[in-house]
């Protein structure tokens, strides 16, 4: 990397941006000019570095050292200690919770010890603002052997070998969807990167675009050589505003340096890419949506056959992939389709990019390997519940996919178990709930996402999703019957089987695993009309124990609906058809007397 | 629906949008978005008009635009506030914060305040899950929200 | 070589031809699987296929979900179940979600009896809604024509397909998303306000009554049960080969004497025949016509040619809206239904000798579009209309089940004179190509001055789209076209107006098959086979006709005599012709 010394990798990912990244940055840099550095030492604001629980987080390349929870007011003391005087900041060094160690090498964590980072490879280590850092780490690399050295069929055929399946969610093996277009005959065939990330809690995506964009723009290239297409385009959602802005960099300095466009490497094969813009419909994940999006239509899904790779953008072959199995790709061309099979189980091979989140104490983007286990995940990358609580659940698979328990923690995870398991892979959602997380209100928690983000064409997603929703709502608020959940089962199974697309065939997923592996709570919700976990508001009652309640008023000042009264110095009292169930008087109670019943 | 009149402007600069764009119907939904980027939201009028220079109807453009969630036919307020509620935020409380929001500005999901301030939506994921709940006020990313920084939040920008 | 697939259905061996689908394959063993959705203009290019409503879903060995028969194709070896426990499970829950957001109000809508979601419900035995809930909330939209009750909406598509396929409108779409997807105009503003022609093909695709006829029968039965008021009632040709059905008669059936024993018995004071001014109108149109091509072959270049015809209401509304640019083609002379209404109200109220306020003219019109025309204010004198009430096919058999009129067992009876007398030319109006060849008929015999021998213009007819003929005009070539169907009266338009092509006259039907494929006409359901032998009927009708040109008719020869005088005359200018109104703001932006 050029003739600087030193490099400060500042993380420039979406959470550690909320936590001002890139003010951090910019300190770092005027206090290195202070000192007369700044030829020196390169800051270099690179995409997520995964580990969002510890963010801010910046690391000094080659010490490799990394430092966590970084506020802007850190960046003299990192120069003046690290740069300048060369030691290490003890107290911005990350500390090991499971043995109490402070740890300069993340390698050395918990957290990066088991990923093997093949998609976020370069994630946390380039600019992504500057191509020069891609090439350095043999980008383009992949892409010049395969136009010099293979033929298209031989891309094709080690893209199979080594078993890349979609990781958009289906998990269809990419080399055989690759083999379909290439087959497809047309005057124009076209390399779709699906970068509409919809699931709500899900930002792998995102970060492969943000941290390392030529990777998604060398694959389409290879991909574009493999199955005969010059021409690409990435559907991106417009919500995404650096992702968006950073891929039109790259594009921009990949064509000037010849790696798009006309006459790549003096081959004869030209491939260029545009972008498209998504405006908000999670269904346009959907391949046949999202291309009628990208044609200026509502995004609706259409019915296969014809699969895209037949009829697609503008009735013409298409491949359709999304960013995380594109940034796969080169690596595979670069250490052989062997070196990525030997990585995962029997039926799926490689890695797959993980968005953990909820009640867990590493929340943050992690890359593992097939095979590795949920407990694996949750207890040693992911550190362990939160606060020390009970673990009940863990959700995969978004919207699409269910919730698992205890018992199925020490599965070895690939596609087939997982929807054996009754849930999903998903795009990568992985969300963990401890016992105060109600299960049905989970449950209705993803049949709202599906009803909002429903497109309508079916009967059975428009309206049966909606009937879902509303059978849920009813058993939140105490209302439902042992009936209604005979319902709820027969009714998901039919949008199962009736839905048009994968949204419909999916969307009950959450309602049956909860139903499976929950059942006991949902009858508690009906027959004792108790929700264990203190979520259903209208299942709940505020009470003031008279024998501990000082009368104090602080509960009756706060009250934001004035449902609580009784005299200064007297024991209060609430009044329950007032109450809105806020929560405010138990935590404004300073002496423990209210508490839910 | 309110009648918005364009002036000759308005008109020249949403014409000068569809002719970059080939005045092709396949374009519509890049058109929208530039066309709601420079003026904020897509009144019926300016729907009307793009139909007309890309010769599709205006149900067509009206279709598209009531599809999406980005698009909007009422104007946002000076200060869009977000509330995230992708899982990660839900399952840490995120609908208490937006129910705070909601309560502290007397308006529902997708209102504006009478006075043009505040309008409240809500969003999936900002891939800021470690910060959950989170809330966006325009740009600006607010992490880890307790329902008593609500008014604190608001208040940076009641002047 | 067609290659053929071999599959099961319900245990039967069927065979056939590859990209056939499940459903088609299973109708050819008599298989009948529920549809709804699907909707198929056959021959007209117009196949609404979404696959969305789920109904016809069916099993198919080796597939985890079930399949829409309508949008699978066969493949070799399948082995279909169309009414397994799974697939009448999830078939009676799919009809049932969609009874649940459904307003139940079967009692008073204009759809019941025809409704395909009622006769669904009904086959399929559901009797209670299981999934009860929120319902959508959408104001009903009431334009001269048409009702919108959005509330209604299956979001089955047709409606869409036709407004925007077939007949190239674009006043509907698909709007809004989710639970709250629903087919709308744009903005959800009135149609009214959209460009929408009237045209009613919406109403006829529609399963449901989400689209209907705004009804008139009401006012026609006040009208009747008023001592003052003499009713007059008119019928267009297309409604007599098509009526019988509603009385489980063969479509095509001619029920043109029961037709009008039927009216008498309702009560009308006087039952007159559209195709009596169906003749009237081929004497202006065809004299204007004339005029044109005779200036234009002396070489007059201010002659605006093509003539068109100008029959159709919905086809008026059309170029209105959308060819403002060429309001001078157009023939001048008003459809028909309007030039009966000003004879009426004029040449028959003097002979009566009543006021023109207390007759009331009725017309049976196979048409939506017709509702819109008589309420036109150019048609009216001092705000009373030429045409008081057009009712629907449709309509009109209502009345006479409410009247308890055994149809099929009244007798046959004639029309009443002098209104009611008409040639076969009167007759062909109401299929596509029959009012050009009924104009050619007599511009033939006045252009060349010699009696025609072969009156069958067979060049004329047919069902394709668009068509194209010469016709010889003793050494004169005439080069005509004709479209049905809007969207291929734009195509022929288009063409015109290119200057890729040119037409001596053309013939434009806004409905496919002309009058008899009319928005008001009963309901085929997507069998267009029954618009076919209504077609074949109308010609028969014709060639049984003793006279079969216009100008043969003796009592339009009469009318002239004693009160029109010459055609395109000074009173028949101002009685019989009209002019048009540019309407392209419907469709353009509010400026400033």
């Amino acid at each position: 990397m050029s003739e600087y010394k030193m490099h400060i990798l500042v993380c420039g990912g979406p959470g550690c941006s909320a936590s001002k990244s890139e003010q951090i940055a910019a300190n770092l840099r005027s206090h290195l000019q202070q000192e007369g550095l700044e030829k020196e030492v390169n800051v270099v604001l690179t995409g997520c570095f995964g580990f969002c629980e510890a963010g801010p987080i910046i690391k000094i390349m080659p010490d490799n050292v990394f430092y966590v929870k970084v506020q802007p007011e850190d960046a003299k003391e990192i120069v003046q200690e690290h740069i300048i005087k060369g030691r290490m900041v003890e107290r911005l060094l990350y500390t090991e919770p499971s043995n109490g160690k402070k740890t300069p090498l993340d390698t050395d964590t918990d957290f990066y010890k088991k990923q093997v980072r093949i998609a976020l490879r370069n994630c946390g280590i380039i600019d992504p603002e500057n191509i020069e850092e891609y090439i350095a780490l043999d980008g383009y690399k992949a892409l010049a052997t395969c136009l010099t050295e293979y033929t298209p069929e031989k891309v094709i055929e080690i893209v199979s070998a080594s078993g890349l399946s979609g990781r958009g969610g289906a998990g269809f093996p990419t080399g055989r969807k690759w083999a379909a277009t290439a087959k497809s005959k047309a005057e124009q065939k076209y390399i779709v990167c699906n970068a509409d990330e919809g699931d709500p809690g899900a930002f792998m995506d995102r970060s492969i675009l943000e941290g390392d964009p030529h990777s998604v723009l060398e694959a389409m290239a290879i991909a574009g050589y493999a199955v005969g297409a010059d021409k690409g385009l990435i559907y991106i959602r417009a919500e995404y505003p650096l992702a968006i802005h950073r891929l039109q960099i790259a594009l921009d300095q990949a064509r000037d340096r010849g790696l798009l466009g006309k006459d790549i490497f003096s081959t004869g094969f030209n491939f260029d890419i545009e972008l498209r813009y998504g405006a908000g419909a999670f269904v346009c994940g959907e391949a046949t949506a999202l291309i009628h999006s990208m044609e200026g239509l509502r995004g609706e899904p259409t019915m296969k056959p014809p699969r895209t790779s037949d009829k697609g953008y503008l009735g013409m072959p298409t491949n359709v992939n999304n960013v995380e199995t594109y940034a796969n790709v080169p690596a595979i061309i670069l250490k052989g389709a062997d070196w990525f099979s030997s990585i995962g189980t029997e039926n799926s091979k490689g890695t797959k990019v993980f968005a953990l989140a909820g009640q867990i104490k590493n929340v943050g983007l992690i890359e593992v390997p097939m095979g590795i286990t949920l407990r694996e995940i949750i207890y040693e990358i992911g550190g362990g519940m939160n606060g020390g609580k009970k673990f009940k659940a863990i959700q995969t698979g978004g919207p699409s996919g269910g919730c698992l328990t205890e018992k199925h923690l020490d599965i070895p995870i690939d596609y087939k178990s997982l929807s054996d398991a009754g849930s999903m892979m998903g795009s990568g959602g992985m969300v963990i709930m401890d016992e105060s997380s109600c299960m049905v209100s989970i449950a209705k928690f993803y049949l709202d996402f599906t009803v909002e983000e429903s497109c309508g064409k079916c009967t059975p997603c428009r309206i049966g999703n909606k009937r879902l929703y509303e059978l849920l709502d009813k058993i939140t608020q105490g209302k439902g019957t042992m009936e209604d959940l005979d319902n709820l089962r027969n009714l998901s199974h039919v949008i199962k089987d009736t839905s048009l697309c994968g949204l419909g065939q999916s969307s009950p997923n959450p309602v049956l695993s909860t139903l499976d592996n929950f059942w006991d709570e949902y009858v508690e919700h009906v027959k004792e009309h108790k929700c264990r976990a203190g979520v259903c508001k209208a299942l709940m009652k505020y009470e003031i124990n008279p024998e501990v309640c000082v009368g104090c008023t602080a509960c009756a000042r706060n009250c934001p609906v004035n449902a609580i009264k009784g005299e200064k110095k007297q024991a209060h009292q609430i009044n329950q058809e007032a109450c809105i169930k806020c929560g405010t008087c138990m935590e404004k109670c300073k002496f423990g007397a209210i508490s839910i019943k | 629906m309110a009648k918005v009149k364009l002036d000759d402007n308005k008109i020249q600069k949403i014409k000068d949008i569809c002719a970059a764009h080939g005045n092709k119907a396949g374009e519509a939904i890049n058109i929208l978005h530039e066309v709601q980027n420079t003026f904020g939201y897509l009144p019926a009028e300016v729907q009307e008009l793009i139909a007309e220079q890309i010769h599709v109807s205006a149900a067509h453009i009206y279709g598209i635009v009531t599809f999406y969630s980005f698009f909007t036919m009422l104007p946002k307020g000076e200060h869009p506030i977000s509330v995230c509620l992708g899982t990660a935020c839900y399952v840490r409380g995120s609908e208490k914060i937006l129910d705070e929001f909601k309560r502290q500005l007397g308006i529902n999901i997708g209102e504006t305040t009478p006075d043009g301030k505040f309008s409240i939506n809500c969003l999936r994921c900002v891939g800021a899950c470690g910060l959950a709940p989170v809330a966006l006020v325009g740009d600006k990313v607010y992490g880890r929200i307790t329902t008593d920084q609500v008014k604190d939040i608001i208040a940076e920008y009641q002047n | 070589m067609e290659q053929l697939v071999n599959l099961t259905i319900d245990n039967k061996q069927v065979q056939v031809a590859k990209g056939t689908t499940i459903l088609k394959a299973a109708a050819s063993i008599g298989i009948k699987i529920p549809t709804l959705c699907y909707y198929e203009l056959k021959g007209q290019g117009i196949e609404n296929k979404p696959g969305c409503c789920r109904v016809c879903m069916v099993e198919v060995e080796g597939k985890g979900n079930l399949a829409p028969a309508c949008a699978t194709n066969v493949s070799e070896g399948m082995v279909v179940k169309t009414h397994s426990l799974k697939v009448v499970n999830a078939r009676r829950t799919v009809v049932e979600l969609m009874l649940s957001d459904h307003p139940a109000s079967c009692l008073t809508c204009a759809k019941s009896g025809k409704c395909e979601l009622q006769t669904l419900a009904q086959e399929l035995g559901i009797r209670d809604i299981t999934f009860k809930g929120e319902q959508s909330t959408y104001r009903k939209d009431l334009s001269p024509a048409i009702i919108r009750d959005v509330n209604k909406c299956i979001m089955c598509r047709r409606c869409e397909t036709v407004c925007n396929k077939l007949q190239t409108v674009g006043a509907l779409s698909a709007v809004n998303r989710g639970f709250m997807a629903v087919v709308a105009t744009a903005f959800e503003q009135d149609l009214a306000k959209s460009p929408c022609v009237m045209c009613g093909q919406c109403v006829q695709a529609c399963p449901v009554g989400a689209l209907a006829e705004v009804d008139h029968t009401r006012q026609v039965i006040n009208a009747l049960n008023d001592p003052k008021k003499t009713v007059v009632v008119q019928t267009a040709p297309a409604v007599r080969v098509a009526i019988g059905e509603e009385f489980g008669l063969t479509p095509g059936t001619r029920v043109t004497g029961k037709m009008a024993a039927a009216l008498r018995r309702i009560g009308f004071d006087y039952v007159f025949d559209t195709d009596f001014a169906a003749d009237l109108t081929i004497m202006e149109e065809g004299t204007e016509m004339l005029g044109r091509i005779d200036k234009f072959l002396k070489g007059d270049k201010s002659v605006k040619l093509p003539i068109m015809t100008s029959c159709c209401p919905g086809w008026v509304n059309f170029f209105e809206t959308y060819y403002p640019d060429m309001l001078d083609i157009p023939s001048t002379a008003k459809s028909p239904m309007q030039m009966f209404g000003a004879v009426a109200k004029s040449y028959w109220v003097e002979k009566l000798g009543i006021k023109r306020e207390d007759m009331v003219v009725v017309s049976i019109m196979p048409c939506v579009a017709k509702k819109f025309e008589c309420q036109r204010d150019e048609f009216k004198t001092d705000g009373n209309p030429d045409v008081d009430y057009s009712l629907t096919t449709r309509e009109l058999a209502e009345l006479i089940k409410q009247f308890n009129i055994d149809f099929n067992s009244l007798p046959d009876e004639d029309f009443d004179n002098p209104l009611g007398a008409s040639t076969g030319a009167g007759v062909i109006f109401g299929a596509t190509g029959g009012v050009i060849e009924a104009a050619t008929r007599t511009a033939y015999e006045l252009f060349t001055g010699k009696t025609l021998e072969k009156v069958d213009f067979n060049e004329l007819r047919g069902m394709d789209g668009v068509r194209e003929a010469t016709v010889d005009f003793n050494g004169t070539p005439i080069h005509i076209g004709i479209a049905h169907g809007l969207g291929n009266a734009r195509k022929l338009l288009d063409k015109v107006k290119e200057g890729k092509e040119f037409f001596h006259a053309i013939e434009v039907m806004a409905c496919p098959g002309g009058c008899v494929g009319g928005a008001g006409q009963p309901y085929h359901h997507g069998d267009f086979s029954k618009v076919e032998r209504r077609f074949s009927a109308i010609y028969e009708e014709d060639k049984e006709k003793p006279l079969r040109k216009s100008h043969e008719n003796p009592y339009i020869q009469q009318l002239y005599k004693e009160f029109l005088g010459e055609p395109c005359g000074e009173k028949s200018h101002h009685l019989l012709h009209t002019h048009y109104f540019d309407k392209s703001d419907k469709v353009e932006f509010v400026k400033e």
